[in-house]
């Protein structure tokens, strides 16, 4: 696919979503559709370093941060999301460092990064819940609406009764998202983690500063995903610790971003309306009689997708269409057959 | 400090974190087994425990089966439960990198829930067995814990005992050291993994006996002592047996002493610290040797 052609289906992509709105006169698809870019966003947040190797199990615990910061600042400081948000962003930030930086620095990688960062999102989720006077436990908590009939827009709270709003906001943020996505796919970073993730110590001694760009790309991910979480409560106008925080939510993500194809640009998108659609699909044609039916086909969804389509639906596809991707976009997962190099984790 | 050594409620606090430390450790014994020994990830361990609880609730309560018969029969089903996990998704992908093995037993997790909620409904089910306490100067410990604490502590030196005596607890502990070269020394792999995956599951069932008497049953108990039964097996050192157990007893009483001074969630959040702490000053666990 040459450039040219790859630009102008990018377009018509714009075009047709900027057109969805008013194609889309029902207020529930709508919904649906802003759930999709919203968690394809985050999605596509943990994805940026998840496709490195470094699985997080953690990313629960930065869309919380994200989400509860900013609520909870408005909820009892009144401080306006605008600055609410980047508050919590760095927050998140910091935390996805300083769990980030010991792990890197002592190789702490592979399955040994996912447990560790698991209890780092069991930790978030227990704290909100401990923290019950504040943020309401495991109840939840509303962001203070300043909405009204009168009144359906308030620029200062960011909060919008219109679902059009919310839709051109969040697609907004999904295409930086994705523009975030194209800067890391194209820069030296995105080479010295690939080689990295191979084989640590040849990068290093190659001159890839392995630590470093790991923190970095662990900071860029860990403010798309908080960032999405406080969208996430702003739109909702309605969290708890179950839908943003803990192990669930987090072993939610890495599942969609997989399923998708967590390697391609619009893999961990496709993830997410994969998801949102089986899930929304099971809920309409069998019902609320039968719980449980959707997380069963979902589980089995995700066994067969890791055994034989380890690079996703929209990995899978392009590696159809395009013969021509080289060595470098095969990484890490699909080392099949092939020994892991050493223990997978060396202690310092 | 003399009050503190007092108090009878701080006391009985700490021997009911050791009691719950004993069921903590057995939980965990299975899993180090699988984790820690063969370096197969089970993420949905604690999913299995709750299939082998609601196996055991399904034939003593509707059905009349006696509870003992009812327990063996729920050990049996958790280990066949752990040979065909192993044999049917996570044998494809064991050569490829752990995490994958972690994220497609995840998707199992997943399919276990749902299918619990499916079969048995999100209402809580309970054996309704009491086993009464006993009373040592005002404090009660009920009978079913310290079960627990015996059950893990005959397990842990019976498992012990297996893998260093036995020819095929050797051959277990030597297939995790390299996969590769043991068919080359005439044991038959798949054999190895056929008896870890079945006792491993086996001892998630037992650990499913004593968690039956203990708490109510719901589809999403494995998501609540599940991340720290992982945490546990790190923390004392993959496949340390002994390191498991003092760990188990660690959790609990950070658990047990958050609890007393403060809430539960307040306990394991420093659990959980006192984890992510230790990975980094230890990553090799606390009582690891020189693997």
């Amino acid at each position: 696919m040459n450039s040219l052609t790859s630009n102008s289906l990018q377009a018509i992509g714009l075009a047709a979503l900027l057109a969805a709105p008013f194609v889309i006169a029902n207020d529930y698809l709508l919904h649906i559709a802003i759930m999709m870019l919203l968690w394809g966003l985050i999605y596509t947040g943990w994805a940026i370093m998840g496709r490195f190797g470094l699985v997080s199990l953690g990313h629960g615990a930065l869309v919380g941060i994200g989400a509860y910061g900013t609520t909870m600042l408005w909820n009892h400081a009144g401080i306006t999301p605008w600055i609410g948000i980047p508050v919590a962003v760095a927050v998140a930030v910091a935390v996805g460092l300083a769990i980030g930086f010991p792990c890197f620095r002592f190789r702490i990688t592979g399955h040994y990064f996912a447990l560790v960062t698991l209890a780092l999102a069991e930790v978030t989720r227990l704290m909100i819940v401990a923290m019950r006077d504040w943020t309401g436990g495991s109840l939840g908590v509303t962001p203070n609406s300043v909405l009204s009939p009168d009144n359906p827009v308030s620029l200062y709270a960011l909060q919008f009764s219109s679902r059009h709003v919310w839709f051109y906001i969040i697609l907004a943020c999904w295409v930086v998202g994705l523009i975030i996505w194209r800067a890391v796919d194209r820069s030296m970073i995105r080479y010295g983690l690939e080689a990295a993730s191979e084989q640590e110590d040849a990068a290093a001694s190659l001159g890839v500063r392995v630590t470093r760009i790991k923190l970095i790309v662990t900071a860029i991910s860990a403010a798309i995903c908080s960032f999405g979480g406080a969208l996430y409560g702003q739109y909702q106008l309605y969290i708890n610790p179950e839908t943003v925080s803990g192990i669930a939510i987090s072993l939610q993500i890495v599942f969609a971003a997989i399923a998708g194809g967590m390697f391609v640009k619009l893999g961990p998108t496709v993830g997410a309306i994969i998801t949102l659609l089986l899930a929304e699909t099971l809920r309409t044609t069998v019902g609320h009689d039968v719980h449980g039916l959707d997380v069963m086909v979902y589980g089995i969804m995700l066994v067969l997708f890791i055994i034989y389509m380890p690079r996703g639906v929209v990995g899978t596809l392009a590696a159809l269409f395009d013969s021509r991707r080289d060595a470098f976009d095969a990484p890490t997962r699909n080392k099949a057959k092939k020994r892991p190099a050493g223990s997978a984790r060396t202690p310092a | 400090m003399t009050e503190i050594l007092t108090d009878p409620f701080l006391w009985e606090t700490i021997i009911q974190g050791l009691l719950f430390g004993g069921v903590l450790a057995l939980l965990s014994l299975g899993l180090n087994l699988i984790f820690g020994v063969i370096d197969v990830v089970w993420i949905c361990y604690a999913e299995l425990v709750m299939v082998g609880m609601y196996a055991i609730w399904w034939l003593y309560v509707p059905n009349g089966v006696p509870l003992p018969v009812a327990m063996l029969t729920g050990i049996l089903t958790v280990a066949l439960l752990g040979v065909i996990l192993h044999f049917v998704v996570i044998r494809p992908i064991l050569h490829t990198e752990p995490i994958n093995q972690l994220l497609v037993t995840g998707g199992v997790l997943f399919f276990l829930q749902g299918a619990a909620t499916l079969v048995f409904s999100v209402e809580f089910r309970t054996l309704g067995v009491f086993m009464g306490s006993v009373e040592v100067g005002n404090m009660m410990f009920p009978w079913t814990r310290i079960l627990a604490f015996l059950t893990s502590l005959v397990a842990v030196a019976a498992l012990w005992l297996f893998l260093k005596k036995t020819y095929i607890g050797t051959a277990i502990r030597a297939i995790s050291q390299d996969r590769e070269v043991m068919p080359l020394m005439g044991v038959s792999p798949s054999r190895i993994y056929l008896t870890t995956s079945a006792l491993g599951g086996g001892l998630a069932g037992l650990g499913a006996c004593l968690l039956a008497l203990l708490y109510d049953i719901h589809p999403a108990i494995g998501l609540s002592f599940g991340p720290l039964v992982f945490l546990i097996c790190v923390l004392g050192g993959l496949g340390n047996l002994f390191g498991g157990f003092v760990a188990a007893f660690i959790f609990a009483e950070f658990i047990a002493l958050g609890g007393y001074y403060t809430e539960v969630e307040w306990g394991y959040v420093m659990a959980f610290f006192f984890f992510i702490v230790m990975m980094f000053i230890r990553p090799q666990g606390l009582f690891s040797r020189a693997r």
